[in-house]
């Protein structure tokens, strides 16, 4: 009895987490209004992005990030993203990349359906929350045609 | 216009995924360590992971439990008795109709036969005698060809495969699709298991191949199978066929 009120206090506890129905609408490839309805913070969001705990980013990408020794090589270079997607693109990928590739290797940021044995502290949790998205879509925003020194 | 759709939709289908190593390009993870690891591996008088089998050297002599038996007196000399043995690990054992890996078929011996207590898992005596009776492998190479395995090889395939965790990645998705990349500071290796038990430098200890699955496992933030488990064996078996051919190097060295 108690595994059952657990098991459904489990279900409820993930419909109220970044369950599908609170996201705002996807229009093709795009998810053109804010999570938060609010702007994100481009300083805030850089320091999620070069998180390795957080954003966890850099451990595939590459980016502006002098500071940064060690970045990864199993995804493209950040620089320019604004040159080559819209805000809504952006903020799509972040939120939920299998939406634009199925296939991808890149974590959804914003969504707790579909994954399995997630490790206990992270159960039901999304990466990140939706000001943490929206600082590291205005972030990425910010990257237009830079080079990495 | 029918056709083309299905071709399109046949090749969205396909997952992005290279697939296994092809077998010629299958190699030790040690060739992607700096020449100070590679050489602190090859020299015993550098290799921290030697006071380990120096444990389990000293044990394999010592009498325990109710039989009052050391491994010596039904084995012998390890050096010869336990030569290749550890390249064939895990294996299928008749008697429980399961497949153990060294360290579960170790532990058969200390309470089958030995009549003494299973050492837990990661303790020092348990990885001093698996150290110890895997650098008696060193430089044969990994043989995976009992066909009674094959459940075994095709479950561990499985969890090879499979998404998982909160960061919804694959164990073949890094080892298959990306070996050789850098994540982060880390370069990708290919993942095999010639080198196990092996001290860490990040741990300051040795430790067993099911402690780096498990550290894999929790980077991917995925909930790690318990220690001993059947599910951890399937993928140790996994790991060897996949590696099959590959010199034995244990006791290794990582970063
Ligand atoms: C596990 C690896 C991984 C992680 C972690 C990751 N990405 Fe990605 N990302 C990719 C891959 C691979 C692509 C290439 C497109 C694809 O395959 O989906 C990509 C594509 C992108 C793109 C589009 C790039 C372009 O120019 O086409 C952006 C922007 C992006 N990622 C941002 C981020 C941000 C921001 C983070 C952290 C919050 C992040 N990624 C974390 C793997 C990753
Ligand atoms: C009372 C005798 C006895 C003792 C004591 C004993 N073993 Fe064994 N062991 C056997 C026999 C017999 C076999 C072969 C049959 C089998 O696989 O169970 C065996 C098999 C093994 C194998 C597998 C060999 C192979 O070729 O697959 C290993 C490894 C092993 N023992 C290790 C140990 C260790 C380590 C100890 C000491 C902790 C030990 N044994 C103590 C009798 C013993
Ligand atoms: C995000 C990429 C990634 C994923 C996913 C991943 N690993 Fe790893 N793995 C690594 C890295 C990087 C290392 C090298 C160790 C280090 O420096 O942290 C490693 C090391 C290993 C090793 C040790 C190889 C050696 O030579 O010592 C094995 C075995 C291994 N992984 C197996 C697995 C298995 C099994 C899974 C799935 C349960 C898995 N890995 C998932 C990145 C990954």
């Amino acid at each position: 009895m108690l595994r059952l009120i657990l098991a459904l206090g489990a279900v409820l506890l993930g419909m109220a987490g970044a369950g599908a129905q609170t996201l705002p609408p996807i229009l093709n490839d795009a998810m053109p209004a804010s999570l938060t309805g609010a702007p994100g913070d481009v300083a805030r969001g850089r320091a999620i992005v070069a998180n390795r705990q957080v954003g966890l980013c850099l451990l595939c990408h590459s980016g502006p990030f002098p500071e940064e020794r060690f970045q990864g090589d199993l995804a493209p270079d950040l620089n320019g993203a604004a040159d080559r997607y819209s805000q809504g693109q952006l903020r799509l990928r972040i939120v939920d990349p299998s939406r634009i590739n199925a296939q991808t290797i890149m974590p959804a940021y914003y969504k707790t359906e579909g994954l399995n044995r997630v490790l206990g502290p992270f159960a039901g949790k999304t990466i990140l929350n939706a000001e943490q998205v929206e600082d590291v879509v205005a972030f990425l925003m910010s990257l237009r045609g830079e080079k990495t020194p | 216009m029918m056709r083309l759709r299905a071709l399109v939709m046949a090749t969205l289908a396909v997952p992005a995924l290279a697939g296994e190593i092809p077998l010629a390009e299958r190699r030790s993870d040690t060739l992607t360590m700096s020449s100070e690891l590679r050489a602190m591996q090859a020299d015993d008088a550098a290799n921290p992971a030697s006071f380990s089998v120096l444990d389990g050297e000293a044990l394999w002599r010592v009498r325990a439990g109710a039989s009052g038996k050391s491994c010596a007196d039904c084995h012998g000399d390890g050096a010869q008795s336990m030569r290749g043995v550890a390249a064939r690990y895990p294996a299928f054992d008749s008697a429980s109709g399961r497949v153990l890996d060294l360290e579960a078929k170790i532990n058969q011996c200390r309470t089958e036969r030995q009549g003494s207590a299973a050492l837990p898992m990661e303790s020092r005596d348990l990885l001093g005698l698996a150290t110890y009776v895997g650098r008696q492998s060193r430089g044969l190479p990994i043989v995976s060809d009992d066909p009674r395995l094959a459940p075994a090889i095709d479950r561990g395939r499985a969890l090879f495969t499979a998404r998982q965790g909160q960061l919804n990645l694959s164990c073949a998705i890094c080892h298959d699709d990306h070996w050789g990349r850098k994540l982060g500071a880390a370069t990708v290796p290919q993942a095999h298991p010639t080198a196990y038990p092996l001290y860490r430098l990040e741990w300051q200890s040795v430790g067993s191949l099911q402690r780096r699955l498990r550290n894999c496992m929790v980077g991917m933030r995925a909930e790690p199978y318990p220690m001993g488990s059947d599910e951890f064996i399937a993928i140790e078996t996994y790991l060897m066929s996949r590696g099959r051919g590959l010199a034995m190097e244990t006791p290794g060295v990582r970063p």
